[in-house]
Formats: C-alpha cells, structure tokens, sequence
C-alpha cells in the first residue's frame, strides 16, 4: 500500500517539473518525458509489485494537466508498463539494457498514439516533420536521461522494498 | 699652574680680562653662514653634506618599518581577514539585491507595457495571469496561466499580451487554465492583412511556425504588411496586432496565395499574460451548414 501511496506525491513532483521545467527545455520541438522514464524504471525493479498502480496515478496526473485526451497518456503508460513487465522477465540480467530498450519502444509507441489522437481530432501532421522535429529529438533526450532516472528510482526501490534475509 | 687666578688677584685679572675673540669669532661665523644660508649660498654645500645623511636616514626608516610591519602583521591579517569576510558579505548582499531589483525592473516594465496595451484598448477588460508551465506532449502548444473560475475567466476568452494576441483559454479549473497558443497546429484564426485590409486564415504548425493561407490572388501582399485579427467567426476580438508578413507563396494556378508570418509575440518567453474577461466568442456552429441538414 505504501509503495502505492507514495507515487501520488512522486508523480506530483514530476508533472509540475515536467510542466516547469522540462518542457521549457526544448531540443527543436521534442522533449524528455520523465513521467515516462520513471514508470519505466520502477516496472523494471525485480522486488517492484506496483508498478501498474503507478502506471495508472502517472497517466491520469499527466492526462489531467494536459489538453492531450485523456486516455492518450493512461494507455500509453499502461501499455509501456505491459512491456516493461514482459522485457524484466526476458533479460532480467541486464536491466539498465531492458531500460533502454523499453524507453526507445516506448517512447515511440507514446508519440504514435498522440499523434494518431491529434490526427483524428482533425490536425493534418505532416509526419516526417513530426518525426523529425518531435520525436527523434524526444528519443534522444528520453535515451539520455534514462541511465540517471534508473539509478535514481533503483535506489529509491531498494529503499522501499529492501531485500528479505533469510536467516 | 700660574695661570690660575688666586683670591687676591681675582679682581684685578677681571677687569683687565681678554677680548674673548673665541666667542667673537664664532659668533661671526655663526651669522656669516646664517647670512649665507639666507643669501642661498650654502645650498649646494648643504645638499652634498645631506645627500648621505638623508640616504642613511631613509635606509634606517625603512629597516624600522619593515621590522615593525613583521612584528605587528599577525594581527592586521586577523583584522583584514575579518574586515575582507564582512566586505565580501556585504557584496554578497548587495548584488542579490541588484538581482532582485533587476528582476523587479524587468516585471514592471512588462507591466507598464500590459498597462499601456489596456490603455490602448480601453474597452476590454483585463485580468492579469502568471504563466507557470507548458503542456507536457510536444504535440500541442498550450501554457497553463495561475487564474482560474474563481478568477471569472471563461472557456473562449482570447489572451494577449502588451506585443499581441497569444490565443484563447481552452480549459479552466477553479484556480488554473489551460491557453491554446494560436502556434498550437489545430488553431485558425480568422486576420487581416494592412493596409490592403485583404481577409486570411491564419493556422500553426507543430513546428511552432504560422503560416496565412486563403488569401484572395487579386491582393498583392508584401514582407511586412501587418497581420490582425478581423473579429469574423466571433472566437477573438477584431483588430488585436499578431504579426507581419515574411513571406508570400502565390502561383498562377493556385484559386489562393499563402503566406509566412512572423508573430509580434515571443511564445517560448512568456511570463505575464492578459485575459480579457468581457469578451465572449460567439458559437457560430449551429449556423453553419451540415451535410445532413435538409
């Protein structure tokens, strides 16, 4: 339950520095998507059981603060999650690889879904320009910042779920 | 020696004393080399006498000082030291206060020219907003702004800032809202163009560029006409400046030109915004035609 509490005020955190912060600091019109890569990194930890539950609180934060629909964000993140789960069970010994691997197809399966949802609400993307100008550019930020989140939530993981000795 | 009076004789050797030359030379000497000394004659010779003197007397005096500053140098470091920590404190001070001031001079002018714009436009009203973050999908360009239903704003009403028209409040909570930026690539903006007064539609981009299509081919439209809102369709108050033209794109074959502009307003920069409050869009959408009305 703890472990679920606690990712109400995380994500918070999170969406007022993504809001504040990270989305002022542009690479052409992409950005990183630290909501992401936390939920991305805390699906990843071996000991972690929550991490739909955190999924869910990231995606409906996200989707409430943004004028995105709100089911864009909520999919998104569950689905990413659903990947996550099934990559920490294939290569479980090499997690800071999963966590790549997981943030570049999920980075890229979150901007296909935003822009299939602006497409239908009636916005013509020219999609080489959004894949260019958006999505490249939010990929390497994600990548970039995907090793130090890792690190971070691992740390705040083992903190929250220390291993069980037995004696 | 004989030479030495006795009592008996004392009186007698008195009075027939010797001239006392001695004295009387030397006092003569005495007030020569005054007089000399007054006449200017002993200058020369009393510049060579203490030229060594002086160059002595300075060597001692800076040995003395040197020797004094060493023995006294402890304690003027201790009390430079604490006077050098009580300075650089001080500086420390004063320039965040030049910071804090900078950036008080920096508010005001962007309100003295928020002001100037309402003066300028005196029939709107006005309520002042804080920009306090973006949208976080790169897909859309919207800010959030610190004002809210409690505030009185209303879904519709058009933002500006003392530049021009940054877009229109798209969705409100009790204490926040949510502004399209007329960037945002789902916006179109009915405009005009000064002076030719030649009707347009504006849209954004994702590239955050805005672009003016729909312009009749009979207008001749150059780099820098001035870009307004007309008022048609009743989303933004007319006559608001956006931007000037850039460029044109027109061919023979085309029904319509287009254009590239560039706004007034600088949208990455955004800090204080202004909502007016008494205008309200008008819902033109149950006038428009459907395919299926009869």
């Amino acid at each position: 339950m703890l472990p679920t509490l606690a990712a109400i005020p995380i994500f918070t955190l999170l969406v007022i520095l993504q809001t504040s912060i990270i989305s002022y600091l542009p690479l052409l019109q992409g950005y990183a998507d630290i909501v992401l890569l936390v939920i991305i990194a805390w699906a990843l930890q071996e000991n972690v059981k929550t991490a739909w539950q955190w999924s869910i609180i990231g995606g409906l934060m996200v989707g409430w603060v943004s004028a995105l629909n709100f089911a864009v964000p909520l999919v998104s993140y569950v689905g990413i999650t659903a990947l996550a789960l099934i990559i920490r069970q294939r290569i479980w010994q090499l997690p800071i690889l999963a966590m790549f691997v997981v943030t570049l197809i999920g980075t890229l399966f979150s901007h296909a879904l935003s822009a299939l949802m602006v497409s239908i609400g009636g916005t013509a993307l020219p999609w080489l320009d959004t894949l260019q100008l958006i999505t490249l550019p939010s990929l390497f930020l994600n990548l970039l910042l995907a090793a130090p989140i890792y690190a971070i939530i691992k740390d705040f993981a083992n903190w929250m779920h220390p291993e069980e000795i037995q004696i | 020696m004989s030479t030495r009076p006795s009592r008996k004789t004392g009186k007698k050797m008195n009075s027939r004393s010797p001239i006392p030359w001695q004295g009387i030379t030397l006092s003569l000497v005495a007030i020569g080399l005054v007089v000399l000394a007054l006449g200017g004659f002993l200058t020369p010779l009393s510049r060579i006498a203490l030229s060594p003197v002086i160059a002595l007397q300075t060597w001692v005096s800076g040995r003395v000082q040197a020797i004094q500053e060493f023995l006294t140098s402890p304690r003027d470091v201790a009390v430079l030291t604490q006077e050098n920590a009580a300075l650089e404190s001080e500086l420390a001070h004063l320039r965040t206060q030049i910071i804090e001031l900078q950036q008080q001079l920096g508010e005001y002018r962007i309100l003295s020219a928020l002001l100037d714009f309402a003066r300028a436009y005196p029939e709107y009203q006005y309520v002042g907003a804080s920009v306090i973050g973006r949208d976080p999908s790169p897909f859309l360009k919207y800010i959030h702004i610190n004002r809210g239903s409690d505030d009185g704003l209303r879904r519709g009403m058009p933002v500006v800032t003392q530049q021009g028209l940054v877009g229109r409040i798209s969705q409100v909570t009790a204490s926040a809202a949510l502004v399209q930026l007329i960037t945002d690539p789902s916006v179109t903006v009915n405009v005009r163009l000064e002076p030719t007064r030649a009707e347009a539609i504006l849209s954004g981009s994702i590239t955050a560029d805005i672009g003016l299509d729909m312009i009749p081919q009979d207008i001749t439209v150059s780099p820098g006409d001035l870009v307004l809102t007309s008022g048609l369709g009743g989303n933004y108050p007319p006559n608001i400046l956006i931007g000037q033209v850039t460029g044109v794109r027109s061919q023979d074959y085309d029904l319509f030109q287009s254009a590239s502009m560039q706004p007034v307003v600088d949208f990455n920069n955004l800090e204080i915004v202004l909502v007016i409050s008494n205008f309200q869009p008008i819902d033109i959408s149950p006038l428009v035609p459907t395919p299926s009305a009869p």
